[in-house]
């Protein structure tokens, strides 16, 4: 390996010689490591970064940890608990390691997600128009039209711009031998993204001597990237659209987000009681009376959009909102129907729509899958349960997931009679040794300790596809814990892209 | 500006306000209470209990504490979550309604507003007011600084600072006259009250501390306290920031702002109530306020500022009003964000 003159020398976990103390006794383990080579060496891409924490004492970097923690605390960077009314908001735990990712293996990622959000707006935009993909029998009409979130209501419907899919968060994991693999795509409500805004922000306050060194690329734009996807698809004849975002309320999981992303577009952030519609217009509550509405970005659920049209009982929603956008006086981001998208059987045929519409062969693979509803995989699934991760096709959040190595008798048996009575809400994948990377953990204040993480980036499609340098990195900061979920324990970090690098 | 926001907007400002005034009155009468001599029972209650029913709590207040003892009433107006107008259920309810509307205030103010949050429901608050309760009343009255001097110095002019100003002295005007009021048993029913005693010239230079309108009395009238100066002072002067006629000229002016109608004219109940209340303190004098009763007359203008409020709601907000029922939350929580 190649040293240049200004690096640092290589640093080799398994010669003596100085150490930093945080990673005295750091062990890979056996796992892919981010920052270490398997015989110990530090990549190239983390030299500077670990030439800097040398330096750093304990108490520096307990000082540091505490600022960062009270800022969050203080900004009220924090997510609501599931179930819980009485208003108790959590710190998302962010860990100050932060992920670096080179710029050589950022522009595989950035062509992987813009193939993969190309193909999916594609994929849309044929379910619901000819259906030549399930004609030509490359996925099974059954899979499309048994899908929980298929809209048959907008069979033949045009979207704006022929764009389904605005905001995509695409999860990506790296196995053992460090491949970049998509877990799962996001293309309904996909969430984080302010916490990658604000992570930067708690970074640069703690180590801004760090950024200009080591040469991260900035996510700034994306507030302004968003905002031109909203105003990109703005219903024809109207020049100046009022963009807003509509939020469940408060006590949504993901309100902070939401009024964090408004202020920083500076649009409005309402809620479905502040809008009305009239003459086919969808108007918002003002003091100075009804004012026209042009594009929504909305963060609620299908079902809840239009109590007229979905879910009856919607208290979140608009009634005659469907109707509006019908006729093309509002538009909407995410269009209705994506969900068919990131339902998870439908991801077992991505790599099959990618090369269906595109006649490429996918950059980023899939993590092989089983699907409950084909019967030589139902039997596989069924006779491996304690080897497999078995999810439930519409879920988020790690609900309805039976870790099959860590299950109990009863939970596997619970598993398959559900599988059973319903294998189309089935797939089953094998388990995946996440990568893992240096993390501080609570417990062992004075040394840095391997934890599994994954990487969640955000894609913007309007007029052209835009994906944020970076994403959230998700540590699941449990010992030994595969499950980076937020309300499962998990953390995150900051993910830099690098300028440069090798 | 959606009436929704506006709502928070001006409420979120009356609260913190609240909690300012609440702790100025507070420290006041707590340090009032180290100064008057033989302390007992009988004194006591005379001396707390008017605190309370400043604020028209007193039903909650006996209820919650059968025994009015100096800490009960303490407890009651700093800590205790069951009173809505306590210093912590102020300040908790400013930042509830600034956090529906966070994307329209600045970051540095949701962040001091955020913090003395957290200060007050630390376990450190009542430690701190223990051992210095002085200085836990500074703090609250510096955050409400801070915060006020935030919104100056920061705030864009638009409606929304007007729903915020509007807020804010509404709320000023009418915890004001409270403070006043708040000796009101030693009035005379009609008619100034005559020679003072020395227990009660201490009472009023209390009220005067309360709204931090000693200095300004002092450089007006010297050292002498009469009633009537004080009544003139904290309900009629034309420049002292806290008078209520002062707060009515600001909340008048931020409600013909958000209409965009002049002063000749009114569009609205709201603008033409607050327009002829001005006009009464402009008008008034303090013998006619104590020839009705000055107990009187403060009740008769709180009423007034009520039914300013009411009209604002009516006119600007109403429309856009649903109370959050329970199915609401849930279905708010089970959204599913990915």
């Amino acid at each position: 390996m190649a040293s240049t003159t200004d690096s640092p020398p290589p640093f080799n976990l398994s010669t003596s010689g100085p150490r930093p103390p945080l990673f005295d006794g750091y062990d890979p383990d056996g796992f892919f490591d981010e920052m270490f080579e398997a015989d110990g060496s530090v990549r190239n891409h983390y030299r500077k970064l670990l030439h800097n924490f040398k330096t750093l004492s304990h108490p520096d970097l307990d000082t540091k940890r505490r600022a960062v923690d009270a800022l969050f605390l203080r900004q009220g960077v924090t997510f609501n608990v599931y179930g819980d009314s009485q208003g108790t908001e959590r710190v998302f735990p962010f860990d100050l390691m932060p992920r670096i990712i080179p710029r050589h293996e950022w522009e595989h990622l950035e062509a992987g997600l813009i193939q993969r959000i190309t193909a999916l707006n594609l994929f849309l935009h044929d379910i619901y128009h000819e259906q030549r993909i399930l004609k030509d029998g490359v996925v099974p009409p059954f899979y499309v039209l048994s899908a929980k979130h298929f809209r048959r209501e907008f069979v033949n419907f045009n979207v704006p711009g022929d764009i389904y899919i605005h905001i995509c968060g695409t999860d990506l994991i790296r196995g053992a031998d460090g491949t970049y693999m998509v877990l799962e795509d996001n293309a309904r409500c996909p969430s984080g993204v302010s916490y990658v805004l604000e992570n930067r922000r708690a970074m640069k306050r703690t180590f801004s001597d760090l950024f200009e060194s080591v040469g991260v690329r900035s996510v700034s734009s994306y507030p302004a990237d968003l905002l031109n996807v909203l105003r990109h698809i703005a219903p024809a004849g109207v020049s100046d659209p009022t963009v807003v975002i509509l939020t469940p309320g408060p006590y949504n999981s993901a309100y902070f987000e939401h009024a964090s992303l408004a202020r920083q577009m500076g649009i409005e952030i309402v809620e479905g009681r502040d809008l009305v519609v009239r003459d086919q217009a969808v108007c918002m509550r003002t003091t100075k009376g009804l004012r026209p509405v042009h594009v929504i970005y909305r963060r609620i659920d299908d079902d809840f959009l239009d109590p007229s049209v979905f879910r009856s009982d919607s208290a979140l929603g608009v009634a005659g909102l469907v109707h509006s956008y019908r006729a093309g006086r509002v538009s909407l981001a995410n269009s209705i129907g994506t969900g068919v998208a990131d339902d998870k059987v439908m991801y077992y045929f991505v790599p099959r729509i990618i090369k269906y519409y595109l006649d490429q062969d996918p950059i980023i693979p899939n993590v092989p899958t089983y699907l409950a509803s084909e019967d030589k995989d139902r039997a596989y699934i069924l006779d491996h349960l304690g080897e497999l991760v078995v999810k439930s096709a519409n879920e988020a959040g790690g609900y309805g997931m039976l870790m099959g190595p860590q299950s109990t008798a009863a939970e596997r048996a619970s598993f398959r009679e559900r599988i059973l009575a319903d294998p189309r809400s089935y797939i089953a994948q094998p388990v995946v040794s996440l990568s893992r990377h240096p993390t501080f953990v609570e417990d062992n204040p004075r040394a840095l300790e391997g934890r599994h993480i994954d990487l969640r980036p955000f894609i913007l499609y309007g007029e052209k596809v835009t994906v944020i340098p970076g994403g959230l990195t998700r540590v699941a900061l449990r010992r030994g814990s595969l499950v980076v979920n937020s309300s499962q324990g998990g953390g995150s970090k900051d993910t830099w892209v690098l300028h440069n690098g090798d | 500006m959606l009436s929704r926001v506006a709502n928070s907007l001006y409420w979120m400002s009356r609260y913190i306000e609240r909690a300012d005034n609440t702790a100025r009155l507070v420290d006041v009468s707590l340090q009032l209470s180290l100064d008057l001599q033989h302390f007992d029972e009988h004194t006591l209650d005379s001396h707390w209990l008017p605190v309370v029913q400043s604020a028209g709590d007193e039903t909650l207040f006996s209820a919650l504490h059968p025994i009015p003892t100096s800490d009960a009433v303490i407890e009651f107006l700093v800590f205790q979550t069951e009173n809505t107008n306590s210093i912590l259920s102020s300040v908790m309810l400013a930042r509830e309604n600034a956090r529906m509307v966070r994307d329209q205030i600045p970051n540095e103010f949701w962040e001091e507003l955020n913090r003395l949050y957290l200060f007050l429901r630390s376990a450190g608050a009542r430690a701190s007011f223990r051992s210095d309760p002085t200085q836990f009343f500074q703090e609250i009255k510096a955050s409400a600084l801070h915060l006020q001097g935030i919104t100056h110095a920061t705030v864009v002019r638009n409606e929304g600072w007007r729903f915020i100003q509007a807020g804010k002295y509404i709320e000023r005007a009418d915890k004001t006259s409270r403070i006043l009021d708040v000796r009101h048993a030693a009035f005379p029913a009609r008619g100034a009250p005559g020679a003072i005693t020395q227990a009660g010239a201490l009472e009023w230079a209390a009220v005067l501390r309360s709204c931090s309108a000693w200095d300004a009395y002092q450089a007006l009238h010297g050292a002498e306290i009469l009633p009537a100066h004080v009544a003139d002072l904290l309900l009629l002067s034309e420049d002292f920031p806290r008078s209520v006629r002062f707060s009515v000229q600001q909340l008048n002016t931020a409600l013909r702002r958000i209409s965009g109608v002049g002063d000749e004219s009114f569009s609205n109940d709201a603008e033409k109530l607050s327009g002829r209340l001005l006009a009464e303190l402009f008008y008034g004098t303090t013998d006619e306020i104590f020839d009705q009763g000055l107990h009187t007359y403060i009740d008769a203008l709180q009423t007034k500022l009520n039914t300013i409020g009411e009209a604002l709601f009516r006119t600007y907000i109403l429309h856009a009003f649903q109370q959050i029922e329970d199915d609401q939350i849930r279905q708010q929580e089970e959204q599913q964000q990915q």
